[in-house]
Formats: structure tokens, sequence, C-alpha cells
């Protein structure tokens, strides 16, 4: 981290983004000493609210520093202010006192805290971008186009079932994954983009720990993200994966999602994310659609069952088994699907597709459009249905389109 | 100024248009881009012009939901195939007339459909009530 100049004037944007880089280490800094994570996290937001009104005019020499000072005399006096909270127990962190005080143990520290599987992810995830993503409430708000105090209600909430909570455990680092995940997939429609700062937050978290589902998740959302360029029209029309223009697909991220990918499974640790992140790279690996190697993505698939077996794994799996032993066996791997399984409907019509009985095909994805749960995705099936009620009996139509959009 | 929800229904109004009486799935591939597309147009527009408030699509299957006494599970009933009237979604704006309203959901039901001819849709326009009593005593 680059220090600022010493007692100078700033200027608005560096001062904002100075608070939200420094937000999260403060706030790690005060649970370090052995603040309760609710109280401290108050305490960080109004010292930071007070740097946004000082800083502009007069920047601290070290403002980490004077952040920390603020913060703990303002948490300090929210404990002496309450006679309640003073006698509540003390919560004790994992390992007080050990070890350096480094960013990357804050990020981890606070990951886990935020990420307690008392918390639905909704509440995780809300809570994890304002601690350790440093968003203020009103950009968290904006995120998921809820008015202000409404988000503000689902932070505190959290934080109020986080209070009773121990955190004896360091760090159940599965139950951050899930939620990382889940900011992943919430995708980018506002103005923060949550799949970006899902990646940010995955990226702090594998310099602190070693395990090999992180460098796995992170891999997953690289060779996932890296097709985001390719994926919408202009006009914000969806592109399924077998019709998208390669050549618009970030090589960059691409190749760091393969070399994280074959690190982590070199430590022979296999888990959920590190085969999802292999299926992705099976997909980023074909030069063209008909080139995508199904055989090996329906191994992988086995292996997901087998560690991770959902309705939606096995969903996804009976599209790569109509690629890779044809389309009769992907509807025979469909049966075992429950009906009421999101998009059901839209996988047997592909499949159906994939046959060539493509007035069934259209009836299917007529039906599935009723039952979408996105925009996007309601036009596609839509158009995909069009395609096929329209296509000429002799001419082949476009390409199919693949199940996957992401 | 005054706020106006614009109702679009799947199926209901005092008659159904002749251009809308086939199923969008049945347009070409290009019919049905263009048709969204001009809804896209129509938020622009509408913001542009300092007048769009929110806009939402609903998924047409719903189910009905009701209180069955203290400690009792909700009771469910539906989805309804068959239900004459459904809404598709609705459109919020903040404008200075009825008239300016009723313009607003005439170039909303302009939407082209197939063979690139407007659907003529009916739309349905309601008056919010206001929160409080306008004027003075």
């Amino acid at each position: 981290m680059t220090g600022p100049g010493d007692g100078v004037a700033a200027d608005r944007t560096d001062v904002a983004g100075l608070l939200r880089e420094l937000g999260p280490p403060v706030l790690g800094a005060l649970v370090r000493r052995g603040a309760d994570f609710a109280t401290a996290e108050d305490s960080v937001q109004e010292a930071l609210v007070e740097a946004a009104r000082r800083w502009p005019a007069d920047l601290p020499a070290d403002p980490r520093a004077w952040l920390v000072t603020v913060a703990w005399r303002r948490f300090l006096d929210a404990r002496r202010a309450d006679e309640a909270r003073r006698r509540r127990e003390e919560q004790v962190t994992a390992a007080p006192g050990q070890g350096p005080t480094e960013q990357d143990d804050d990020t981890l520290l606070l990951l886990s805290r935020c990420c307690h599987p008392s918390l639905s992810p909704a509440s995780a995830v809300a809570l994890t971008l304002r601690a350790v993503g440093g968003l203020t409430t009103a950009q968290v708000a904006r995120a998921y186009m809820v008015p202000e105090a409404t988000m503000a209600q689902r932070i505190s909430r959290a934080k109020r079932a986080l209070s009773g909570q121990s955190f004896d455990r360091p760090g159940d680092v599965q139950n951050v994954l899930r939620v990382l995940y889940v900011m992943f997939t919430e995708g980018h429609t506002g103005e923060v983009d949550l799949a970006r700062e899902a990646v940010r937050l995955t990226r702090q978290l594998a310099v602190a720990t070693a395990d090999p589902e992180v460098a796995g998740l992170l891999a997953l959302m690289l060779l996932t993200d890296a097709r985001r360029a390719a994926r919408w029209t202009r006009r914000g029309e969806l592109v399924p994966l077998a019709e998208q223009d390669r050549s618009a697909w970030d090589t960059a991220a691409i190749a760091e999602g393969v070399r994280l990918l074959q690190a982590a499974l070199a430590r022979d640790r296999l888990g959920e994310y590190q085969v999802q992140a292999a299926i992705q790279a099976l997909h980023d690996d074909a030069a063209t659609a008909a080139e995508t190697d199904w055989v090996q993505i329906l191994e992988w698939y086995d292996e997901l069952v087998a560690l991770a077996d959902t309705p939606v794994v096995r969903l996804n799996r009976a599209v790569a088994v109509g690629h890779a032993d044809g389309p009769p066996a992907g509807l025979r791997a469909l049966d075992a699907v429950a009906p009421d399984v999101p998009r059901r409907v839209a996988v047997e019509a592909y499949l159906h597709e994939l046959a060539g009985a493509r007035v069934l095909a259209a009836d299917l994805y007529a039906r599935a459009a009723g039952t979408a749960t996105s925009v996007p995705e309601r036009h596609h099936l839509l158009r995909r249905a069009a395609a096929l009620r329209n296509a000429p009996e002799d001419r082949a139509v476009a390409p199919p389109a693949e199940d996957r959009y992401t | 100024m005054a706020k106006y929800l614009m109702l679009k229904h799947y199926r209901g109004g005092p008659e159904q248009r002749p251009n809308a009486v086939q199923p969008m799935d049945r347009w070409t591939p290009q019919e049905v881009s263009d048709h969204i597309a001009f809804m896209d147009h129509v938020i622009d527009v509408l913001t542009e012009r300092g007048e769009f408030v929110d806009a939402q699509a609903l998924s047409p299957e719903g189910t009905f939901v009701r209180f069955d006494g203290e400690g009792r599970p909700p009771v469910t009933d539906g989805p309804f195939a068959e239900t004459k009237d459904v809404i598709a979604g609705w459109m919020i704006i903040d404008v200075d007339s009825t008239e300016r309203a009723h313009e607003a959901a005439a170039f909303l039901s302009s939407a082209p459909g197939p063979g690139g001819l407007p659907l003529e849709e009916w739309i349905e326009v309601r008056p919010f009530l206001q929160d409080a009593p306008a004027g003075a005593e």
C-alpha cells in the first residue's frame, strides 16, 4: 500500500478511495485487540464518517493510525455508554496477540465473522460488502435495489445475530466460500459490480490461506468472468456459450484461472469449486463450440455429483450427457431430475433441439420462458422458440443454445 | 407532478387487438428483439424527459395466499393457468397531467409486434393516491 503525502490537502476522490481501502484493516485491528465485531464495525463506520469530513482539508500523516485511534476511542465510548454491553462477555479472538497484524490475516478474520453459518447468505453478503469490501450502506443498497434504510436494517440485524455467537473455530472457510460464490453469481446490474467485488475479496482470501478450494473458487470466478464481454449483446441480449464470439474472451483471466486451477489440483485435495473450475476451463479451452471436450466435461460432472449431489448439478450433467452420449441419453439422465427444478424445462427443450425435434423443442422453450426467473433469460428462451418455429424445415437453424449462460 | 402506474397485461383489457393475438414465441426472433428494444427505448425516452420512476416485469405465474389462523401455515391456491387477466408488468411515471400520462401509455402501446406493426395492446393507467392532501386549506 502506498502511503499518502504528509499533512496535505487531498482531493475528494482520493479520500473516498483511501477510506474504502483502510476501513477493513482498521476493523481488523479493533477485532484483534479484542473488540466485539458488531460494536467495532459501528465504531469504524463512525470513524470513517469523521475522516470523510476532515481529511479533504487536512490529511493526517498516518491515516491508518488516525483511523485506528479514532475508531478505538469510539469503541470505548460505546462500551462505557452502555452498561449492559459492558457486562457482556468479552469476545475472545481465535489467537489474540499472535502473529503479525497483517492485512492478509485480517481478511480471513473478518470474512469468517461476516460469513458465520448463523447468517442467511443474503445477510452475510451485505455485511461482507460493507465490513470487508469497504462499501457504504448506500452502495450496498443500490446494488440490491432496495431502500437504504432497509439495507441498514439488514446489516444491523446481521450484526445483532452475530453478537451472541462464538468464534472459537478459526474461520470455517467453506462457509466463506459459499458466501463469496453467492456474491459472484449476483452479477453486475447496478452501479456496484458484485461479481468483480467477489473476485477481489476471493483474491485477498487466496493470499491469506493455502486451502486449494479457495484457489479453486478464484479460478472458477476468473474462468467464468473471462467470458463476460461475449455474454451480452450491445442491446442487453443474452448470448449462449455456443454462439459467443470467442475472440472477445479475456485470455489473461483464462490463463490465470488455469494456472491457479492446476496448482490447486496438484495438491490432491479435490473439492467442488476446483471441479466446477475444471469444467469452465474445458469450455474456455475450446476454440469453437464444436471442439468442446464433452467427454471430459462429463467425467468432471461425475466427480461433482460424488462431491455435491444437488438437483442443479444433475441438471447440468444431463446436458453434458446429451453431448457426450447423445440426446436420448441426456433425456434419460434428465428423468432423474425433479420437475420443479428451475430451468429443467429449458434443458429439456435444448436436448430435444439437439435431437432435431424442432416443434417439440419450440413448445418447450415457450413453456420455459413462462417460468424464467430473469428478463434476459425469458427473452432468450422466447427468441429460441421463435427461431425454431421460423426455420425452414430443410435448413439448419443457428447453432443450438448451450445450457449455461455463465 | 403526479405519479401514474401503467399496467401491462398478458390478457385483459376491453378487447384483444388483432396484432396482439399471436403469442410472442410465434413471432420471428427479429420481431422479438425489436419489441424488447422498443421497451428499452420507452424507458430511455421517459428518463430523458424526467418522467421515469420504475419499471418491473412479472413472472406470469403466481400463487394466491391467505392467513388461516394463528399458528397455522398459510393457505395457498393456484397458479391458475386460464385466468382471464394476468399482469405482465408495470411502469411508474411521474408526469404533469393525466393527458401526458395517457400519451405515455399510448407510446408504450405502440410497441412493434408481428410484421413490425404496432401491437396496440391496452395499457391500464392508474393514478397514485397522494400521501397527503394537496394544496392549502
